[in-house]
């Protein structure tokens, strides 16, 4: 199905917060005001044109930290972003308690995940393998890099998935690095599609710079799923165009003219280009985008630098579901 | 009132939560049509049919973390691992996963799982059918562990493991399967708390505390030695997490005098928090060290028949460890 105009400049507002947003969660690591920033940059057009195609907030998503923009696309505000940065109290994913960009949002079905890669892959089959059994007509979306399917989880949770046709969503976001680590030395095949054929479901290759590519592919895979026709596994070519994390410095194994060349793959001038081009997307319009964005972006900084820590005593709890306590 | 065996204790528990809830389903290695090795899910299959008793895949891991992902849908997931040994590769998804997800999601999402799987050894299962493996789970909060020594408590203690919101390890002592016999009345509705310990046998001179089937040796050893005029007092640990002190405590306050047995490597065993509990709050109350029974330090039980002896503690080790501490 084409899409809105509306929505595609929903999109583009999503992205650009999303990039905002991480820039600055760069320079408060700099700055000292941060211990840990993962960063989602390169990747945006890749989530947020696949949060679009889902029902979101029907839809059951399992993440991995770099999916800043899909979080955002679920409804996580800039705010509790910024709480999370700085380990502020109320911040909705952990209670302060996990490193930034840990999600979990119990309100938009995104479901808590670790550090350990590919632990999620499992849940997620799991999530579908309830949706089946429940007769529901959600599908579940989990999210991991390419490194990632290099764990003996990811193989299991999707086998899973295969055998009972759930109706689960398996996108990597191939960035081609793991930490340091190029693709070659992950996997022998070309390309991560290339495993589904021996574990029985589909794969299907998309350009995760190109936006309307990746929401047309994980909106046939969501149809597909709802169906009971099975999971697709769907493999978004994207560029890290950071370092790994705020710890990695990326200059001791990766070439500067390549870093260089990655902006000609930075997926937000070229949907801004695309929507200009197509008339969506007025000059006026983007300059409004971008006063917008920043405003949003001060403000969440803002807002967590004035607001408290949480008190000591609630790390005591919750060990057991007993105890949770809110407020 | 009927004479049942352990194992039919957790068969009827898993039978009866499966038809109070539909929610609850089982997964595991063989427990469809086959009724799991060791029969644990006998007529199950049949009973409840091929979608809510899964034939899993052959790995490990991803039971527990598929359960886990189930779970966090609403479902009440029951995995079967086909014998503890097999659960390392299970050991992220149940340490990093299940165990931290109530407190990494601040109270957001939990985890209402069972996991159970037979433990120890005693059958002839050598080096990877036989290992203890619940001091690597009981260090975790996060998760609860239990370990029924008898029919009643199995079928008890499942029953409220099932309908627990937490993720639950549930050991079942694999020896004492058919071995271990005992009256659980018919037709009625068997809730065992977790979270509480049992004095087994009452007595004064010293208190033994053993869970599984150390404590169906225990009982042994106890009526042994009563003969000699030893009066043993007995605890059956049941849950191992989280642990009921007071019981702990008030047996050897009264007693001045505790044996903890366990099957597990001595160093480091579940025995070892025992005696650092009583050793912290009974210091005043001892007429004697603490003292223990146990598995040697080495990897893992033999194979070859008087090497698995050798590992094991019995009722005769155990009545000469309470013979030993009663003359300190």
């Amino acid at each position: 199905m084409p899409v809105k105009k509306e929505t595609l400049l929903e999109m583009y507002w999503t992205m650009l917060l999303s990039r905002r947003l991480d820039e600055r969660a760069w320079v408060l690591h700099r700055q000292g005001k941060i211990a840990f920033h993962i960063s989602g940059i390169g990747h945006e057009a890749t989530q947020v044109g696949a949060m679009f195609a889902l029902h979101r907030g029907v839809d059951w998503i399992a993440p991995y930290y770099r999916d800043l923009a899909m979080l955002l696309a679920l409804g996580l505000t800039p705010r509790e972003f910024a709480l999370g940065l700085m380990g502020k109290k109320g911040e909705p994913m952990s209670g302060a308690r996990q490193m930034p960009s840990h999600w979990s949002l119990r309100r938009a079905n995104v479901v808590s995940h670790s550090s350990p890669v590919a632990t999620q892959t499992c849940h997620a089959s799991g999530i579908g393998l309830g949706i089946k059994m429940r007769g529901d007509s959600a599908v579940v979306l989990t999210s991991l890099g390419e490194g990632s399917t290099s764990q003996g989880e990811w193989y299991e949770g999707v086998n899973w998935a295969a055998i009972h046709r759930l109706p689960v969503i398996f996108l990597v976001e191939n960035n081609v690095y793991a930490i340091s680590v190029r693709q070659e030395k992950q996997m022998a095949v070309e390309n991560v599609v290339d495993k589904a054929a021996g574990l029985g479901l589909p794969g299907v290759m998309v350009d995760g710079v190109a936006i309307l590519e990746v929401h047309a592919a994980v909106e046939a895979a969501a149809t597909r799923a709802r169906k009971g026709e099975g999971p697709t596994l769907i493999e978004a070519k994207v560029e890290r165009m950071t370092p790994h994390s705020s710890d990695d410095d990326d200059r001791t194994y990766r070439p500067r003219e390549e870093v260089e060349a990655l902006k000609q793959r930075d997926p937000l001038p070229i949907f801004r280009a695309y929507l200009v081009e197509k008339k969506i997307l007025s000059e006026a319009q983007d300059k409004e985008f971008q006063g917008r964005a920043k405003e949003e972006v001060e403000d969440a900084v803002r807002f967590a630098t004035d607001a408290p820590y949480p008190e000591v005593e609630t790390a005591a709890y919750p060990v057991y579901a007993e105890d949770v306590r809110r407020g | 009132m009927a004479e049942i065996t352990l194992i039919e204790g957790v068969r009827q528990a898993l039978d009866e939560e499966l038809a109070r809830d539909e929610k609850v389903f089982l997964m595991g290695e063989d427990v469809g049509p086959r009724g799991g090795v060791f029969r644990a899910t006998l007529g199950l299959f049949e009973k409840y049919g091929a979608e809510r008793i899964l034939d899993t895949p052959l790995a490990e891991l991803s039971i527990a973390g598929v359960g886990i992902g189930a779970a966090l849908y609403g479902m009440r997931p029951i995995c079967e691992i086909q014998f503890a040994d097999f659960i390392h590769p299970a050991f992220n998804q149940i340490v990093n996963e299940a165990a931290k997800m109530c407190y990494r999601s601040n109270g957001e999402w939990t985890v209402p799982m069972v996991i159970r799987a037979p433990y120890g050894g005693g059958i002839g299962g050598g080096l990877y059918h036989s290992q203890s493996v619940e001091s690597f789970f009981a260090h975790v909060p996060g998760l609860k562990v239990v370990i029924p020594s008898n029919p009643y408590d199995a079928k008890g203690l499942l029953k409220s493991a099932i309908r627990d919101p937490n993720p639950v390890m549930f050991f079942e002592p694999k020896k004492g399967y058919r071995l271990i016999k005992g009256e659980v009345p018919e037709g009625e509705e068997i809730l065992v708390p977790l979270g509480v310990a049992k004095v087994s046998r009452p007595g004064k001179d010293l208190t033994v505390i053993a869970y599984g089937m150390m404590h169906h040796y225990c009982l042994q050893a106890a009526e042994a030695v009563s003969a000699e005029g030893i009066d043993v007092e007995l605890v059956d640990v049941r849950t191992l997490l989280p642990i009921d002190r007071t019981t702990l405590i008030q047996s050897v306050r009264k007693t001045g005098k505790a044996l903890i047995v366990y099957e597990d490597n001595r160093t480091l065993g579940y025995g070892a928090e025992i005696a650092a509990i009583l050793a912290e709050e009974c210091f005043a109350d001892l007429d004697a060290p603490i003292r223990r029974v146990t598995g040697p330090d080495v990897p893992a039980m033999p194979y070859s028949h008087p090497m698995q002896d050798w590992f094991l503690p019995d009722a005769e080790k155990i009545a000469a460890g309470m013979r030993e501490l009663a003359a300190y």
